[in-house]
């Protein structure tokens, strides 16, 4: 790809799904058409370090269901989306569980945390 | 038994009303929900994007849903789980049903109408061919998954662009799955534009516009569909364009219909556009001391709204319980036109108003720059500019209460104007 770039985005960090254009110039990064300052963020995100939240499911024993809602605690490299799922899918947890209990702890070196998102 | 409030359904409309409802005054309260636990459709949402407005940050269905819990946890709000509302009678007498107590009645002062949604299935839109396992409407593959920790199968081709179509297509991906294809018939999405880049852009999942799925065959499980390309109009099938597939799992995300057998019961009246409950300001229906909000009235697709309407048919219960509502003036109605299919409220009276009116509404083709036109006998009260309108993204107008002031029995329009007219 050339060294000056225009990408069209719709920010997802909202509903609203603001359309942004971002300007890549090297190191010279510009976005517009955000309403907020996550938009900016966002936009320069996906250019240099794409990163996504992955929500699932994990096993549990005794809860009232057989699987137990969690997410990451913070947006993951896109590129390990599928290895975050692995880890989630290893999982075997037994209830109680409280929202907000972490259930892997800085997984795939990330420093990002796999949570539970329910109480069961 | 008594209650001065019994809510119908324990969803996020459910519980934000009867809150609300507590917190002005009314402390005998009922929540009937008739799943095993509070929490309605959001319980099987596990994906983020909820609760932005309300919490100012981004939640997870269940997370939005246990902050709910949770506060009705401290209150005297009494729970019946398990438990369906069978029939309300004209006296606000409710007919309830549970496996332990049997039939039994609860009688109430005043009744709010929670009771969402539910899916439209492959009956209502008629796909030709065989009747194999495999089919499931969207929402039902989401309990599947999410909640009973089943897969519904491994090579799915789903059709409609709704928002649950969507999501569940990244959903099957992430568990492994593959998805051939959400199938839309539109020419655009029916869903948000943020679920289209973040559930299938990003995961490489196509969306096919103008194409629909026109056979479905399989002995027992299925084994092919044909998918065939329409006319971006007419929404005909393209003769000679159809094409098969092999895949083992169809889902239809083809709508969301509110809930509203209890209401026409009683006789409730009931909107043709919205397939909801007409509604004042207050968000009451057709029946005195009724209420109604959430997804029963109309289909939201953000929950935060559901809970600001919620609240609102909440308090105005409670005023209602309490002999302060007042209706002195004939109410004004809403006349839309011009690319709006509905707005809610249906009437309203300016003197029961805040100092902002929150009208929803939504489109029925897309619009670019454009102005959300207000009208009263030929007189324009208000014109708010918007960048853009789809029909997958309800619009919330919010105007001064202001511009209404002293008007009673009036029919005020609202329209849209693309911005090239001016
Ligand atoms: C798949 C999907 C994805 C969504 N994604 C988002 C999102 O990303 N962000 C966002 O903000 N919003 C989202 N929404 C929208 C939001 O979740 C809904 O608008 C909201 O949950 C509706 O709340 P409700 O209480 O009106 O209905 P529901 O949650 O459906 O609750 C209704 C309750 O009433 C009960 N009930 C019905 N009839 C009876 C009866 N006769 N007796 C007893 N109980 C009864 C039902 O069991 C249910 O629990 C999504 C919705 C769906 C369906
Ligand atoms: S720019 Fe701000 S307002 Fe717009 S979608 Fe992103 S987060 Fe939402």
């Amino acid at each position: 790809m050339e060294c000056c770039y225009e990408k069209k985005l719709v920010c997802v960090s909202c509903p609203m799904g603001c359309r942004l254009t971002v300007t890549v110039c090297g190191d010279n990064i510009n976005v517009s058409g955000n309403t907020c300052k996550r938009g900016e963020v966002y936009g320069k995100n996906e250019v240099t370090d794409p990163r996504r939240m992955i929500c699932s499911t994990a096993r549990i024993k005794g809860g009232v269901h057989p699987v137990v809602p969690v997410k990451t605690d913070k947006p993951i490299p896109e590129k390990l989306k599928f290895k975050c799922m692995d880890v989630i899918n290893s999982l075997d947890l037994k209830s109680p569980v409280v929202a907000g209990d972490v259930v892997a702890a800085n997984i795939l070196d990330t420093d990002v945390n796999i949570v539970v998102t329910r109480n069961m | 038994m008594n209650f001065d409030l019994v809510v119908v359904g324990g969803g996020p409309a459910g519980m934000a009303a009867a809150l609300e409802a507590y917190n002005n005054g009314i402390k005998s309260i009922a929540i009937v929900e008739r799943d095993v636990e509070p929490g309605g459709i959001l319980q099987q949402c596990i994906h983020n994007g909820f609760g932005l407005h309300v919490f100012k940050e981004e939640l997870t269905g269940p997370e939005y849903a246990q902050r709910f819990i949770n506060m009705t946890k401290d209150t005297e709000i009494k729970y019946f789980l398990d438990t369906i509302v069978l029939d309300i009678a004209q006296d606000k007498t409710l007919t309830v049903m549970n496996s332990k107590q049997g039939i039994f009645e609860l009688k109430a002062k005043a009744i709010v109408l929670a009771m969402g949604c539910r899916e439209r299935t492959r009956s209502g839109i008629g796909i030709a061919g065989d009747r194999p396992s495999g089919v499931f409407t969207a929402g039902a593959a989401q309990r599947y998954i999410n909640i009973e920790g089943q897969m519904v199968g491994k090579k799915v081709i789903i059709l409609g662009s709704g928002d649950i179509g969507m999501i569940m297509a990244r959903r099957i991906v992430l568990e492994g799955g593959e998805v051939i294809a959400v199938v839309a018939r539109s020419s655009f999405p029916k869903g948000l534009t943020r679920n289209v880049v973040q559930c299938l852009d990003h995961y490489n999942i196509p969306m096919w516009y103008s194409h629909n799925i026109v056979g479905i065959y399989g002995k027992e499980r299925v084994e092919k569909v044909v998918v065939a390309e329409c006319d971006k109009k007419t929404k005909a099938v393209i003769p000679g364009t159809e094409k098969e597939y092999a895949c083992d799992t169809v889902l239809l995300s083809v709508g969301l219909i509110p809930e509203n057998e209890l209401s026409r019961q009683v006789g409730i009246k009931i909107d043709r556009k919205t397939s909801g409950p007409v509604v004042t300001e207050s968000m009451e229906t057709s029946m005195e001391g009724v209420f109604a909000c959430g997804n029963v009235v109309h289909v939201h697709d953000l929950v935060d709204f559901v809970t600001e309407e919620s609240r609102k048919a909440g308090k105005n219960a409670a005023l209602y319980i309490k002999g302060e509502i007042t209706k002195n003036s004939q109410p004004n109605t809403f006349k839309v036109a011009g690319g709006l299919s509905y707005a809610v409220p249906h009437m309203f009276r300016p003197e029961n108003l805040g100092d902002k009116f929150d009208i929803l509404m939504r489109v029925d083709r897309v619009f670019g720059k454009c102005y959300l036109v207000v009208t009263e006998g030929g007189k324009e009260l208000g014109r708010y500019k918007k960048p853009f309108l789809t029909p997958g993204e309800m619009i919330k107008l919010t105007v001064p209460s202001s511009i209404f002031k002293g008007m009673a029995g009036k029919e005020i329009g609202i329209t849209v104007e693309p911005e090239e007219e001016k």
